[in-house]
């Protein structure tokens, strides 16, 4: 028994219940008339489609600069590259990978202005990213709207200028990596018989490989960069702030990097998830970003100062598969609508925690 | 009449004796002066008088406290308070926003009520009167013999005034029989230390008694009735000022430092300076680091010597490393190996061939959440690479390669740990200190500083440390500059010792010198021809 | 308490006040409002959410920074409405009986959720504003769950007008018994010469705010007000004068989510509708904002901090559409600036706070060396002078 909860504890208590709590979920989802095969297709897709962004969080946990409330300007870099790319027209994987590497070169221009300012706040990191974040998304919107775009596609219609609110990226890149390998068709599907409501059907499971390789790939990258020389001295700037300095790192910049890193990643993520939804979501949309990927990190098992690849893996993967499998199967078996609560009170909740949980003071 | 009587009180924390047997006796309005080095259990015994949490936590303690006839024991400091015992510490509890008068009067204003306060009978919601709480804090303030209007705001004060609103804080409870002072003239000028011994006497003379702790022991035979000396846990004299005899302050310096029979000095004390070059020049050092600033520090070191730094709490030695290295600001002209030394660059000096232990342990010196392996080998290897692999050109992290280092040092200092990969939070303080020093070690310096190594480490562990530092020196000729508030252990490992006071390099000594002495030069005398 | 009048820092509390009244003198031309319309509605604007920005001020003097959870309170309010409006159903207490009803049912809710509100924000020192930022969130989820599925299903709700068609939960936008009640009680009209039409406020509801102020003034003054000053100077020195720091830190979050509590209850009664599910989301960020454009720090409020914020800060909020349409054919852009201008304003204050804070320690640091040098300097001058 012992045992067991230390094994459990390992794992972490809170990713525990909550794995627990899906699994029985999806056990009695046919109770409910709910599909398991096209939950779990819901899932795996949203787990792809939000990876990166999740991920853009670990390079300021670890340097220290707390959870990334300041996410949305690394939001509004990829949607500014994805309506830049588009206004010249590239489509297809060349247009998505162009979109990316720009997301990420003004990402990285805006974290180092960002990261400059965090270093002189600090100890105040959160609460003014998180101002930082609205402001930037208010900011952008009059962008949004002023911006000479001309490109039919993504302008509205009745002005001829302004962007959308939602614009389409049929005709330009989305699931373009979702369709990987062939990168035509319909890609990875896989076609699974389940019983839903007493009658036999056939569900498709359609497995975005592409992008989850893609999120792989950059999981990977940022591991590397954890056991280069320059990760570890951000991992010690993270750990203990007058350890690094006395061993002579230049704290600033190790604090200011991740704070580029991050954008830049959170950059490439919209762009991802653009990529996978098949839509450019602009004006607010970037808020409903915020608090959710900082959630999803904690769930993982992230706290404020430490955060590793496995949180990463583990928050996208089970906090998608809390916004996605409560809705269809909770509605179902109580018949009230409490997706949004669950959603609110989960996201903001697992945040809440990890703020008041004590972190170690050094010094 | 007898105010405070102490009656064989002892003390042990975990059977570590800091107090044996003590008992003593203060009357009404006398001023009693306390001496003792670091460790001699003045602050413990202090810590009993006040009710300090840190005593009933450990199993309070034997013996009897009587305070004006009664027998107390106090469980926390606020039924001290209500007794009668006010402390002024070393650190200033005063808000910085505040007027001196708000401070005096912190949360004992003066109330008046009004119409909502005499409805609900709150004295919370009562008025606070502030032109009697000016009055009354003036009062208090015109006691002390000093100038100061009752309305300045204390961050506006230059710091010698803190300590004054402390003690009128104190004096300003009008149930205040007994006052500690624990080294209130540390950071007080000369002139300004002079009124404060005015001021004690004149709250003497209002029938208060003083408890006066120092380490200037001029200004203790200058303002105490009665002198008590702590050694070891012992009271070794306790006399009325007038009946020390000549040469008090001489005296008092032995009694502290004692140790007539046995003073355990370095075997082989060697004297380098004549034959090997300076390695390390110091001139004119100023460093700003809070509690400890160095204020011009002058002082070599020669090559393959291990220099002693010796010094009270407060005086600099501490900042003398932490400035060398840059932890701290500071300035000054340094002079490492013929080339001048860069200040203010904790790289720069580490790639010259420096290596810190901090006293600061859990601060400075550790990452707690972090693997013994990347304690012990983060400063090699961003300063000089070891454990790096390099793969496409970018340098990586060579887990296998820092395990070995942990390894061999684990081994080497006998290191009690599951392996290199436990995190160094578990481990016990003298581990921790070991992998300290290994982290030092594996840089392979040319000159080694090491502060405080033996500093909340236990016996057994505090002799491995400094076999440790021995046998690096003698292996390696590496210079060892160490500096610590306990002398016996400077006695036994330097082959000369520096004592810092007020920070300044007083003199420079060898080890076999009487510790009384010793004891002199740290509490700022030095007088030729005194008796020891 | 007597301070040298410091003419460098007066101005630099008074930097965003002056920027804000730049901004604004150059777009009340811009948006073609007429002088005695723009009066009017901050007269109105300063009855509506002056009272609200009021709640704040007692966290700043705990130093507990902005408690962006102030919606906690405001969601009592608006829960003492929706079960007044239903169990006073057909009853004829009047308006001012149905604001002191839903008051009394809403004291209760306010106090509860502005201890747990407290409790959580000591558990997580010198994070306390992100904590209450969030912590509203995480609230706004429970109370979405008691309006939405409570009302109805477990709570019986008799009043068919606030009750979705579905048979249970809140709708969306229920329109107040009580609207205008403190407003209409006392309107005056005065007439100023030169403008065409007098102008009108509710003069009632002023009383109202000005009692708050006059609490919050007297509260100050009290030993109460005083150890929440001492706490929020030194948390350290409070506790070792032996205040219990804690308790005084949940009290102060208790104090200002009640006044919040009344404070929503005097906005809804102003605008005369409720939005049930998102009308507490901008209670804070509107409060916060107003009282930094006013020249308030996160360290340090006072009344007319309130007055002149509010002003300002709604003023613009009042002319900044039409200036944007003027200025550039386009009343969005107005709106989107107007809320870039909300979160620019807090972000500037709240980094500006975070700026002199650090320049303060460095002060410090810089008057102990000089202190210190000062003292060496005389004790050498000293030992000159014995020395023959």
């Amino acid at each position: 028994m012992n045992r067991v909860v230390k094994a459990i504890d390992r794992f972490g208590r809170a990713k525990f219940i909550i794995a627990a709590f899906l699994f029985i979920l999806l056990m009695i989802a046919p109770i409910y008339g709910v599909s398991r095969v096209s939950t779990i297709n819901d899932v795996v897709l949203r787990f792809a489609m939000n990876g990166v962004l999740v991920l853009s969080m670990v390079p300021m946990i670890q340097s220290g600069c707390g959870l990334n409330f300041g996410i949305p300007l690394g939001l509004i870099s990829g949607l500014l590259a994805e309506a830049i790319i588009m206004e010249y027209n590239w489509t297809g994987a060349a247009g998505f990978i162009a979109a990316m590497a720009l997301g990420a070169l003004i990402g990285a221009i805006l974290g180092i202005f960002y990261g400059y300012l965090l270093n002189r706040i600090k100890g105040d990191e959160m609460v003014i990213a998180t101002y930082v974040g609205y402001a930037i998304i208010y900011f952008m919107n009059m962008m949004w709207l002023g911006l000479p775009f001309k490109n039919p596609a993504s302008v509205q219609g009745y002005a001829g200028e302004g962007l959308r609110v939602t614009i389409s990226l049929d005709k330009y890149w989305s699931h373009v990596f979702d369709r990987w390998p062939s990168f035509q068709g319909e890609g990875l599907v896989l076609n699974i018989p389940e019983v839903v409501n007493g009658q036999q059907t056939v569900q498709n499971l359609r497995i975005p490989v592409g992008t989850i390789l893609l999120f792989l790939l950059f999981c990977l990258l940022i591991w590397l960069f954890f056991r280069s020389k320059t990760g570890t001295a951000m991992t010690a700037v993270g750990s203990n702030a007058d350890y690094a300095r006395a061993a002579g790192i230049n704290i600033n910049r190790m604090r200011q990097l991740s704070v580029v890193m991050s954008t830049s990643l959170a950059a490439v993520g919209m762009v991802i998830y653009g990529q996978s939804y098949g839509f450019a979501q602009y004006y607010t949309a970037p808020q409903f970003f915020m608090f959710p990927t900082v959630a999803a990190i904690l769930l993982g098992g992230a706290v404020l100062t430490k955060a590793t690849i496995s949180n990463v893996l583990w928050g996208a993967f089970l906090f998608q598969a809390v916004l996605t499998m409560t809705p269809s199967i909770i509605n179902s078996a109580i018949e009230l609508d409490i997706s949004e609560v669950i959603r609110m009170v989960v996201t903001n909740g697992l945040i809440v925690i990890a703020l008041t949980r004590k972190v170690r003071k050094n010094g | 009449m007898p105010l405070l009587e102490i009656k064989n009180v002892s003390k042990d924390f975990d059977g570590n004796v800091v107090l044996k047997n003590i008992s003593f006796v203060l009357d009404e309005g006398k001023v009693l002066g306390l001496c003792g080095e670091n460790g001699a259990g003045k602050s413990t015994l202090m810590n009993i008088l006040f009710g300090m949490d840190v005593i009933h936590e450990t199993g309070g303690f034997q013996g009897e406290v009587i305070l004006d006839g009664e027998s107390v024991s106090f469980k926390t400091p606020v039924e001290a308070l209500n007794a009668g015992i006010g402390m002024v510490h070393q650190e200033f509890s005063l808000i910085p926003g505040f007027t001196a008068a708000e401070n005096i009067l912190l949360n004992r204003e003066i109330t008046k009520n009004n119409i909502v306060s005499s409805v609900l009978r709150s004295e919370k919601l009562k008025t606070v009167d502030m032109p009697a709480v000016f009055e009354s804090a003036q009062q208090s303030i015109d006691a002390l013999g000093i100038k100061l209007p009752a309305e300045s705001v204390v961050s506006e004060l230059p710091v010698g005034y803190k300590q004054f609103i402390e003690i009128a804080r104190e004096i300003n409870k009008d149930n205040v029989k007994l006052l500690i002072l624990d080294e209130p003239t540390a950071v007080l000028t000369e002139s300004e230390a002079e009124t404060l011994l005015h001021s004690i006497r004149s709250i003497a003379a209002r029938g208060i008694s003083i408890i006066f702790i120092s380490h200037r022991l001029r200004e203790v035979i200058e303002a105490c009735d009665q002198v008590i000396v702590m050694r070891d846990g012992l009271i070794v004299a306790d006399y009325p000022t007038d009946e020390i005899g000549e040469h008090p302050i001489g005296k008092i310096a032995s009694w502290m430092t004692g140790r007539t029979v046995g003073e355990s000095v370095a075997d082989e004390a060697r004297d380098l300076t004549k034959e090997k070059k300076i390695i390390l020049s110091v001139k004119n050092l100023w460093v700003d680091m809070p509690g400890e600033s160095v204020e011009n520090a002058t002082f070599d070191v020669y090559e393959g010597e291990i220099f002693g730094i010796a010094g009270l709490a407060g005086q600099g030695k501490l900042g003398i490393p932490n400035g060398i290295m840059g932890i701290y600001p500071s300035t000054g002209e340094v002079i490492f190996n013929g080339e001048p030394h860069e200040l203010n660059n904790p790289r720069k000096a580490q790639q010259n061939g420096f290596a810190f232990v901090s006293e600061d342990r859990r601060g400075v010196g550790l990452l707690l959440d972090e693997p013994i392996s990347w304690n012990i080998c983060f400063n090699a290897m961003q300063i000089q690479g070891l454990g790096i692999k390099k793969y496409l050109g970018i340098p990586f992290r060579h887990e296998p390669t820092m395990n070995e280092v942990a390894d061999k040092y684990i081994d080497e200092l006998q290191i009690r740990c599951t392996g290199p990969q436990q995190k160094v939070s578990n481990l016990s303080g003298g581990n921790q200190q070991k992998i300290c020093l290994a982290k030092a070690f594996c840089m392979e310096p040319k000159i080694l500083l090491v502060s405080e190594p033996t500093r909340g480490i236990d016996v057994g562990a505090k002799e491995l440390v400094l076999d440790a530092l021995r046998r690096y020196n003698k292996e390696r000729g590496t210079t060892i500059v160490i500096v610590s508030s306990e002398l016996e252990e400077l006695r036994s490992i330097a082959d000369r010792i520096a004592v810092v006071t007020e920070g300044m390099v007083f003199d420079i000594l060898p080890p076999s010198t009487k510790s009384a002495y010793f004891g002199l030069l740290m509490s700022g005398e030095k007088i030729e021809g005194e008796v020891i | 308490m007597v301070k040298k009048f410091d003419a460098k820092s007066f101005l630099r509390s008074m930097l965003v006040p002056i920027l804000f009244l730049i901004v604004i003198s150059f777009a009340i031309p811009l948006s073609g409002f007429t002088s005695s319309h723009l009066i009017k509605e901050v007269m109105t604007r300063l009855a509506r959410d002056s009272f609200l920005a009021v709640a704040l001020i007692i966290p700043i003097l705990a130093g507990m920074g902005i408690n962006f959870a102030i919606s906690l309170g405001a969601m009592s309010a608006q829960i003492g409405v929706i079960m007044s409006q239903n169990w006073l159903i057909g009853e004829k207490i009047g308006g001012i009986g149905g604001l002191l009803v839903a008051a009394l049912i809403a004291l209760p809710i306010a106090i509860g959720l502005g201890y747990f509100a407290g409790s959580v924000m000591n558990k997580a020192r010198g994070r306390e504003m992100i904590t209450s930022m969030i912590l509203a969130f995480l609230v706004t989820g429970f109370y979405q769950f008691f309006v939405l599925f409570i009302c109805g299903k477990v709570i019986p709700i008799t009043n068919k007008e606030i009750l979705l068609s579905r048979g249970y939960g809140i709708r969306n936008t229920i329109r107040l018994e009580t609207a205008g009640a403190f407003d209409d009680l006392l309107m005056v009209k005065v007439k100023v010469p030169g403008l065409m039409r007098p102008i009108e406020f509710p003069f009632f509801t002023y009383i109202l705010i000005a009692l708050a102020c006059i609490f919050v003034i007297w509260f100050k003054r009290t030993k109460l007000g005083q150890d929440f000053r001492s706490v929020g100077q030194s948390q350290r020195v409070a506790n070792s004068a032996g205040l219990h720091v804690d308790q005084i830190r949940v009290q102060s979050v208790m104090i200002s989510t009640v006044l919040a509590m009344f404070g929503q209850l005097i906005f809804l009664q102003s605008i005369g509708t409720m939005n049930v599910y998102s009308g507490t989301d901008q209670t804070s960020l509107f409060a916060a904002a107003a009282i930094l454009v006013g020249g308030a720090s996160v360290a340090k409020a006072t009344i007319p901090n309130i007055f002149i914020g509010v002003a300002l800060f709604h003023t613009m909020f009042i002319v900044m559409p039409n200036a944007g349409k003027a200025l550039t054919g386009n009343p969005a852009i107005g709106e989107y600036f107007r809320s870039f201008i909300s979160y620019g304003v807090v972000t500037l204050a709240l980094v500006m706070h975070a700026w002199s804070r650090a320049k303060a320690r460095d002060d410090e640091r810089k008057r102990l060396r000089r202190d210190k040098t000062d003292a060496a300097e005389a004790a050498k001058k000293a030992s000159a002078e014995n020395t023959p």
